[in-house]
């Protein structure tokens, strides 16, 4: 048994850890701020191969494995969630669809930017009255000759409206189901909303997205019509190990300041962190850190092998998105009022860690992909199609 | 054009650092990393190369139990290969040793037209291997270049002084220093760091490259003791009369920093 990670993965840790550190971290506070998308980091992103990172050369990729781009985001998160998210969703949302259910053909024409970082990708999959119950789709398509007409409501939808933003999946129905088609921005009849108050994830790109006699050729379908449904059934399997990454730098993060704040910081004639109260909820978070660790890398692991991980990708996600949520919680306590200014990045983090819980597949629907594996005949709702 | 960059692999600094009590040196038997002062000149030997329009970057470094983590990052950076001395025979080895085995190394790639090093290292701060190194190898040394131009076979440097720079020329082969900040290094990207994998580390020891004595053995030098740095002393509060400028001027004045 082997649990190290190879040389390679801990130089690409380094190396976006020293860009976090320099690129970022004195940003950060900024871009939350005024909701400012960075797009000159992005683009540095891309320039430093992590858009591609998992894709193979043929396509612009780097040809590396999942674990490191998991790596990568978890060291972005530590630092900026935002900047997190906007990777995660640019990899596994954006281009992962378009390599995994594209021909060739569809390929060529859009990986390139996408694994280059000189363009992102969105998808668009949750609607006004559907989002855990995705099967609810309203939106739709039919044909009309060499096109497809779209018309529905997306929402929420990540990297939609950057000024990079190149493309844009949606799924929609057809008579055979749920299939997915390629919208490329500014395609008339899609309107990209304005983008929405945030409660978190400020630096993050979100919008609403309409879709009213949207035209698109016909070779913009992507994959199989009516396999829309198990396609993206199959993205979110990885997209929830990645925010499981995600997740984990932002309790990672947690953990670091609150230790250093216990440490260095004076009352009653001692640091608070000698006190068990304050010392022990940091031993706590450790072990959350440790944990989540683990189940994330190990999830990420088994998808390298080509082994099943769906029940894995579940249990990380869900574990390491709720260990997120309690480390904002222990560490803003850690930190007394300094941890309520927004001075302190902590303070950024608690308001960025909720959403963790509800992306890519809330903690409930989690666990009841978890409690399914488990052989337990539970089902969503009456009109549960899985 | 070829150059030649001298990298140190340090402990982290980011790590609480040790001292081995036997010997009063620093311990570095852990994981090491490239001296961030050493990715300015491979930063700098990158861009020459690229200019000059052909060409490689090759590094030398000295380590112990054949380390090469600090050595993939700068081959990750763009150098195309490596010689590293890693021999625990090396251990103790002094500033005028380590250039003696630096300069081995440098004729084991053998072809430099430049060889660049950092004017000190992060850990060990003696600032003289780069000088010791030209004399040995018997190169015009140009130190705290700044900015670096080629023409032909001849070097022009800005030397950064005190209060300004100088204009130097010398011809090539020669040995440069540079200090941190003179180039942006670059972040290794990822397709860098997959590349480094495969390229060469050539690893020898002293014996290998016929330099003895080294280690205690050959070092002109004992650490006789460490001792703590005093602690800083509190500053001189100077409470404004109308006067008070004059005093910060002729305080700044005193320090030669205006
Ligand atoms: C910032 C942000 C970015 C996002 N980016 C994207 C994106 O890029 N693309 C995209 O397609 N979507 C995106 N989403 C949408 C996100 O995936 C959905 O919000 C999420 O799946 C939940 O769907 P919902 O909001 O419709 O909540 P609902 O499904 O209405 O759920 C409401 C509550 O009911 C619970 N619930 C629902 N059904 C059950 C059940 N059967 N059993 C128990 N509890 C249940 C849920 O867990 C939740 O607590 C984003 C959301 C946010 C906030």
């Amino acid at each position: 048994m082997d649990l190290d990670f190879a040389p390679e993965h801990d130089a690409l840790r380094a190396m976006v850890r020293d860009f976090a550190a320099a690129e970022i971290a004195p940003h950060a506070a900024r871009w939350d701020q005024r909701s400012e998308f960075p797009l000159d980091v992005v683009r540095h992103m891309g320039e430093l191969g992590l858009f591609g990172l998992v894709f193979p050369e043929a396509w612009g990729g780097g040809g590396g494995d999942f674990v490191s781009l998991c790596i990568a985001i978890e060291e972005l998160g530590r630092v900026d969630q935002s900047v997190g998210i906007t990777l995660s969703a640019g990899v596994g949302l954006g281009a992962n669809p378009i390599y995994r259910f594209g021909t060739d053909e569809q390929r060529h024409r859009w990986l390139p930017d996408l694994t280059a970082g000189r363009a992102l990708g969105a998808f668009g999959l949750t609607e006004p009255d559907g989002g855990s119950d995705a099967g609810a789709t309203r939106t739709r398509a039919r044909r009309d000759g060499d096109e497809w007409v779209i018309d529905g409501a997306k929402s929420f939808i990540t990297n939609s409206g950057t000024p990079i933003t190149s493309v844009i999946t949606v799924t929609a129905r057809t008579p055979e189901g749920i299939s997915a088609f390629v919208v490329p921005a500014g395609t008339p009849g899609l309107t990209v909303e304005p983008p929405y108050r945030k409660l978190g994830w400020h630096a993050s790109d979100t919008h609403g997205l309409i879709l009213d006699g949207c035209r698109v050729p016909a070779d913009h379908l992507l994959g199989e019509p009516g396999a829309g449904f198990r396609n993206f059934l199959a993205i979110l399997d990885d997209g929830r190990v990645a925010i499981a990454a995600l997740a984990l730098g932002c309790a990672r993060a947690c953990l670091e300041m609150a230790v250093d704040y216990a440490v260095h910081r004076q009352a009653f004639g001692q640091s608070i962190g000698a006190n068990q109260a304050v010392a022990f909820a940091l031993a706590d978070l450790d072990v959350a850190v440790h944990n989540a660790t683990q189940l994330t890398y190990r999830a990420a692991w088994l998808k390298d092998q080509d082994r099943p991980f769906g029940r894995e990708a579940a249990i990380a996600k869900l574990y390491a998105t709720e260990a997120a949520v309690s480390a904002t919680r222990v560490a803003t306590q850690v930190l007394g009022g300094s941890g309520f200014i927004e001075d302190h990045p902590v303070a950024r983090f608690y308001r960025d860690a909720k959403v963790l819980e509800v992306g890519e597949g809330t903690s409930e629907i989690q666990r009841l992909v978890i409690a399914r594996h488990l052989g337990l005949p539970v089902h969503a709702g009456p009109a549960d199609r899985r | 054009m070829n150059v030649i960059v001298c990298v140190k692999q340090i402990p982290d600094p980011a790590l609480p650092g040790a001292l081995d009590s036997s010997t009063n040196t620093l311990k570095r038997d852990g994981k090491l990393i490239l001296d961030e002062s050493d990715s300015y000149g491979v930063e700098m030997a990158l861009q020459l190369v690229d200019k000059a329009g052909g060409g490689e970057v090759s590094l030398v470094s000295m380590a112990p139990n054949g380390e090469v983590s600090g050595l993939r990052t700068a081959l990750a950076m763009g150098a195309a290969k490596a010689v590293l001395v890693s021999d625990p025979a090396l251990q103790g080895s002094d500033a005028l040793t380590t250039a003696r085995v630096l300069a081995a190394a440098v004729g084991r790639i053998g072809g430099a037209d430049l060889v660049i090093a950092a004017t000190e290292s992060s850990d060990g701060y003696t600032g003289t291997v780069p000088e010791q190194l030209a004399e040995v190898l018997g190169l015009p040394s140009v130190t705290f270049a700044k900015h670096v131009e080629i023409d032909g076979s001849t070097l022009k440097a800005s030397r950064q002084t005190e209060d300004g720079y100088d204009e130097v020329e010398c011809p090539l082969p020669a040995l440069i220093s540079v200090t941190a900040g003179v180039v942006e290094p670059r972040y290794p990207s990822f397709k860098g760091i997959m590349a480094a994998k495969s390229k060469p580390v050539d690893t020898v020891t002293a014996g290998d490259l016929g330099v003895d004595p080294v280690g205690w053995a050959g070092a002109g030098q004992q650490i006789s003791d460490v001792a703590k740095a005093p602690e800083r002393a509190a500053g001189e509060i100077v409470e404004d009369d109308g006067e008070g400028f004059a005093k910060i001027v002729s305080f700044l004045e005193n320090l030669k920093v205006i």
